[in-house]
């Protein structure tokens, strides 16, 4: 075959290379475009909009506002409260959640424990059950007077808490069910990650007679660090979406003491039908997120230099 | 002596978050068997007095609860099987064909993943108002017919594959879906098992995009319609912990079942990034 027959041939193939890749490439990339991408930039048009049920008849009725809903939501006593009790959960029960499953990772990999598979497997099962089932349970665990968690903590000496009743103790019931619920994920990743760490350093700190809590610390530690800066942004961005625990457990109250920022875009958005002011929560809601990553990010790099 | 008493004292403290653990379940599957009013007394029951059937038996055929459990399943199998299929073709792609902008565009989809699915829900909601697909199973399958975490995972697990394989088929004179279907998707099996059970028991629990979508009582899901039902039954608890066990139990099946797949694919997912 000569040189050009050669070229011709190449970018045939070249060709029919690109063919083939977009022909894999469209199944899945068209739909996420439609229905990810387009929404997501969709949103962020509708935030600048006064679009609400009358909208939702005839468009027409939807006019630009700017900043407005932003501006309106910023003065909302409820946007803040939303934020403050969505705060207390990511700050209070991420933190709580990634030491349990640290723990529980601890645990499961120990040498002196025997039934290890068995033993995660149950630590894991209540990560795959179903949250609204889990929260209705959880609500009769809850109950003042009927419910397991006072009773067991009657023989404790402790007196009858109003879990859900009681705004001081409703967001602290949530997180317990959260870590609950939760805990089990992380400890598989922790399990991976503590089995990746060489036994001979554990080995060698022997040897220089570290005792335990001083091989945790300076061993063990260090190791889990990239692991746990990944759990936690992981965890971080799921628990900014808290809504399905408030919804069914406590719809925002007592005296919006639950009230969490998605629950807030559901009721504005789904229940008074204000859709551009649910959006622009929404947007807000992906601002934090989004710099909430970008700090671990950046403490993490910096925990590196 | 000091040796043993700690060795003790981590079993006795791994039994005990043990049977914490699994304490809410026992107790939510107990109270579904118990009459009535038992399990609001006081002090607390563990175990019915009298085992019953008549909650899973109101379920079924006052509250029509097979109803909620088909349309939990053809859901689930659905987003199951069509995203378990784009996202593979996808993620084979972006790992073993050279086109154009391919590292930018697969840069560009992993940025996207920290945008929070609720920010789609309203346009979305919008957009299948409009073309009439609000109440229809159509509408809550759209939004998992791919996802950019499937595409992801494949592609990294497809990168390991010689291409050897591939330039093997093709002197065969294999065409590329042939190559795909024949040659990839074996060689993928585990990624896949791991993409499946997650893409299955995330839409089976799944509550705040069929809540939206499906408005009408009879196409909820079984989280929508136990969290429907909590709101109209909240005194008959016996019932409801019916309700959660059926919600819960086809999910728990899958779990024990495959649990082997289900947390090794963990453990690659957390190591990989």
């Amino acid at each position: 075959m000569n040189k050009a027959g050669q070229n011709k041939s190449l970018r045939h193939e070249i060709k029919s290379v690109r063919r083939a890749a977009y022909f894999f490439l469209a199944p899945a990339l068209i739909p996420i475009f439609v229905f990810f991408f387009v929404p997501a930039l969709a949103a962020f048009v509708l935030s600048f909009t006064d679009f609400d049920i009358y909208s939702l008849s005839n468009i027409e009725y939807a006019r630009f506002v700017g900043w407005r809903n932003y501006a309106q939501l910023f003065k909302d006593p409820l946007f803040w409260k939303a934020m403050t009790n969505t705060l207390y959960y990511v700050l209070v029960g991420g933190p709580l959640s990634i030491a349990a499953s640290l723990g529980t990772a601890l645990l499961v990999n120990s040498r002196l424990i025997r039934f290890q598979g068995l033993l995660r497997a149950i630590y894991f099962a209540p990560v795959v059950t179903t949250l609204v089932a889990v929260a209705v349970v959880w609500r009769f665990m809850y109950h003042p007077r009927f419910g397991l968690l006072n009773y067991a903590l009657s023989f404790l000496g402790i007196a009858p808490i109003d879990w859900l009743g009681d705004p001081t103790w409703a967001m602290p019931a949530i997180i317990l069910m959260s870590i609950w619920k939760n805990f089990g994920y992380n400890m598989i990743i922790f399990v991976a990650g503590l089995q990746n760490i060489p036994a001979q350093l554990y080995e060698s700190a022997r040897i220089d007679g570290a005792n335990a809590w001083e091989q945790f610390k300076s061993i063990t530690l260090p190791m889990l660090a990239p692991t746990t800066v990944f759990v936690s942004i992981i965890a971080m961005i799921g628990n900014f979406q808290l809504f399905t625990e408030p919804y069914v457990m406590t719809q925002g109250g007592p005296v919006n003491s639950t009230l969490s920022i998605v629950l807030l875009m559901y009721q504005q958005g789904f229940r008074w039908w204000n859709l551009g002011y649910s959006a622009a929560i929404a947007f807000v809601l992906f601002g934090v997120i989004l710099l909430g990553a970008l700090l671990q990010a950046k403490l993490q790099k910096r925990g590196e230099a | 002596m000091i040796k043993s008493l700690g060795k003790f004292l981590i079993i006795g403290l791994a039994i005990i978050i043990a049977v914490v653990t699994l304490a809410p379940a026992m107790w939510m599957l107990s109270a579904s068997f118990m009459s009535t009013g038992e399990a609001s007394t006081f002090p607390p029951r563990l175990l019915p007095t009298r085992i019953t059937f008549e909650h899973y038996f109101t379920l079924f055929t006052r509250l029509q609860l097979s109803r909620y459990l088909v349309n939990s399943l053809v859901l689930s199998v659905s987003v199951t099987a069509i995203s378990l299929f784009f996202n593979s073709m996808a993620g084979y792609a972006f790992a073993k064909y050279r086109f154009p902008g391919r590292d930018r565009l697969f840069r560009f989809l992993v940025a996207e993943m920290v945008i929070p699915a609720q920010v789609t829900t309203l346009p979305l909601f919008l957009m299948l108002n409009k073309v009439g697909l609000i109440n229809t199973y159509a509408g809550v399958i759209v939004a998992g017919i791919a996802t950019i975490y499937g595409i992801f995972l494949v592609r990294q697990f497809a990168l390991s594959i010689p291409d050897s394989f591939i330039e093997a088929a093709r002197m065969d004179g294999a065409s590329d879906f042939r190559i795909y279907w024949r040659v990839i998707l074996p060689r993928c099996k585990p990624i896949l098992i791991t993409l499946a059970i997650f893409t299955f028991m995330g839409t089976w629990n799944d509550f705040l995009w069929p809540l939206i979508v499906m408005t009408d009582d009879s196409m909820y899901t079984l989280p929508v319609a136990l969290a429907n039902l909590t709101g109209e039954h909240v005194q008959d608890t016996e019932l409801m912990m019916a309700g959660a066990v059926m919600t819960i139990l086809p999910v728990m099946i899958i779990f024990v079942a495959l649990q082997k797949y289900y947390i090794s694919g963990i453990m690659a997912a957390g190591l990989k990034e």
